[in-house]
């Protein structure tokens, strides 16, 4: 087959078929797009603005490595003014984080920006190697998404960050659409296509990469030669998601831009106000000071029926939660997350139960 | 010339289902059956250059360790599997019918695996 010219540059060879355009590019050429889109993605959205402190969630894994890499180039490039840290959550998964850990640790030099550490054991006391004793494979993808969630947010209050950034990219983002309808989640539905979430207590997130796709980003780390960890979690993968991503993946396979379409259809979507108005409000955990739709954050319950050694109960039983809430103060000696103290808002002590 | 000699990458988690080996020199034969399935049964007579299609049930048979639902569906690599050419995309290739020559590089990356 005759060597194709880059359909931008009309001069290079097109090593690249761009699967949102289906445009044959060359190597420069595709650093200069992905770069720029993504460019674009932060303009539009105004997600910074000078002298923002900005973690980047790092996993050691492809999106959080290229996402690392590329905002210190944009940075740097469009003179963005934002102090860059690098932010990770050890899980405590031994054979899997620790070894992708080392990874972050390699970027940290590579890029030249502070990191932080932060483990479950040191903020739950639990590492996720010893939640899986106790719960068993099954349900313990529960435990870690709440407990990553609040971590990150943790990690960046001692960061004394004003936002984290995180590599979800396009078919995260399409996964996460098909998986809210699949499952009638309309409250997520609704703002699972949002580039920036900001609750109540928390700060900033947001999703740089929302429209780059995984094909490209994983090009562009193979062209720059990046360095990243890939493995499986030794635990159960999310099964749910897995068959949302094969579904996805071969709708991609048969038309490549479903993934953007279905992004799109995301973004469409409107929530009806009654549908919003029977939607909990954010409360601030009573315990912990997390934001929370309870007067227990999802954590704080996780924690307890550990805790009290019945932790399939604090997942599914919504008797449970309410007893463990009842008895309010628990058992002497629980153990309990601390108080959450989100940068820059004024010192105040725990509320009394 | 009776055979290719190759050059074969895994990478993003994909050699995990090779030995854990990312880096493999290998050589196949230049013509190879019509079919490049040999589990098709009957081979015949006719036969074709040896393409990336082959190469694929080539690499099944004889360096995959396990769970080969993870790298070959429905006769072409997996969904999310990439494919590159001596560093080009293989959608500009012709993908599984790009006819291999001597010395070529073949890389194959999932995208499958989590950040």
């Amino acid at each position: 087959m005759p060597p194709r010219t880059c359909a931008l540059c009309d001069n290079a060879r097109a090593i690249l078929k761009r699967p949102k355009t289906g445009q044959q590019i060359c190597k420069d050429c595709f650093f200069d797009v992905f770069e720029t889109e993504v460019h674009n993605t932060i303009k539009q959205a105004s997600l910074f603005k000078p002298g923002d402190r900005v973690a980047i969630g790092a996993s050691g894994g492809k999106d959080s490595t290229v996402l690392a890499y590329v905002m210190k180039t944009l940075n740097d490039r469009y003179q963005y003014g934002l102090e860059l840290f690098l932010l990770s959550i050890d899980e405590g998964i031994t054979g899997y984080r620790d070894d992708s850990l080392e990874t972050v640790k390699r970027n940290q030099e590579q890029y030249d920006m502070p990191l932080k550490i932060l483990s479950y054991d040191e903020l739950y006391g639990w590492t996720m190697d010893a939640i899986v004793a106790q719960v068993g494979k099954k349900n313990n993808c529960t435990f870690c998404g709440v407990f990553r969630r609040q971590a990150l947010d943790r990690g960046a209050a001692m960061l004394n960050v004003d936002h984290i950034v995180t590599g979800h990219n396009a078919d995260d983002i399409a996964e996460t659409v098909l998986m809210n309808i699949m499952r009638g989640d309309i409250a997520r539905l609704g703002r699972c296509t949002s580039i920036c979430t900001q609750g109540e207590d928390t700060i900033k997130r947001s999703k740089p990469f929302k429209y780059a796709y995984e094909k490209e980003i994983v090009m562009y780390a193979y062209f720059k030669k990046l360095d990243y960890f890939s493995t499986e979690c030794i635990y159960s993968p999310d099964a749910y998601r897995g068959h949302a991503r094969a579904f996805l993946k071969d709708l991609e396979a048969a038309r490549p831009s479903a993934i953007i379409d279905i992004i799109h259809s995301g973004e469409a979507f409107e929530v009806k106000e009654e549908v919003k108005a029977t939607q909990k409000l954010q409360q601030v955990c009573k315990r912990c000071g997390y934001m929370s739709s309870n007067d227990l954050c999802k954590a704080c319950s996780l924690l307890e029926g550990l805790e009290r050694g019945m932790p399939r109960a604090a997942v599914t039983d919504r008797a449970f939660r309410k007893k463990m809430l009842e008895e309010g103060e628990p058992p002497e000696g629980l153990r309990m997350i601390p108080y959450f103290q989100r940068p820059g808002a004024e010192v105040s002590a725990a509320p009394s139960p | 010339m009776a055979s290719l000699n190759l050059k074969i990458e895994f990478g993003g988690g994909l050699e995990l289902l090779f030995s854990n080996q990312r880096s493999h020199r290998i050589t196949v034969p230049a013509k190879v059956p019509a079919s490049s399935n040999p589990r098709d049964g009957d081979k015949g007579l006719e036969e074709k250059p040896a393409d990336v299609t082959y190469l694929m049930y080539w690499l099944r048979d004889n360096l995959l360790k396990e769970r080969e639902e993870l790298f070959i569906e429905n006769g072409t690599v997996r969904p999310g599997i990439l494919v590159l050419i001596n560093d080009t995309d293989w959608e500009l290739e012709g993908e599984g019918e790009y006819q291999l020559k001597d010395g070529d590089e073949i890389v194959f990356i999932s995208t499958l695996h989590g950040g």
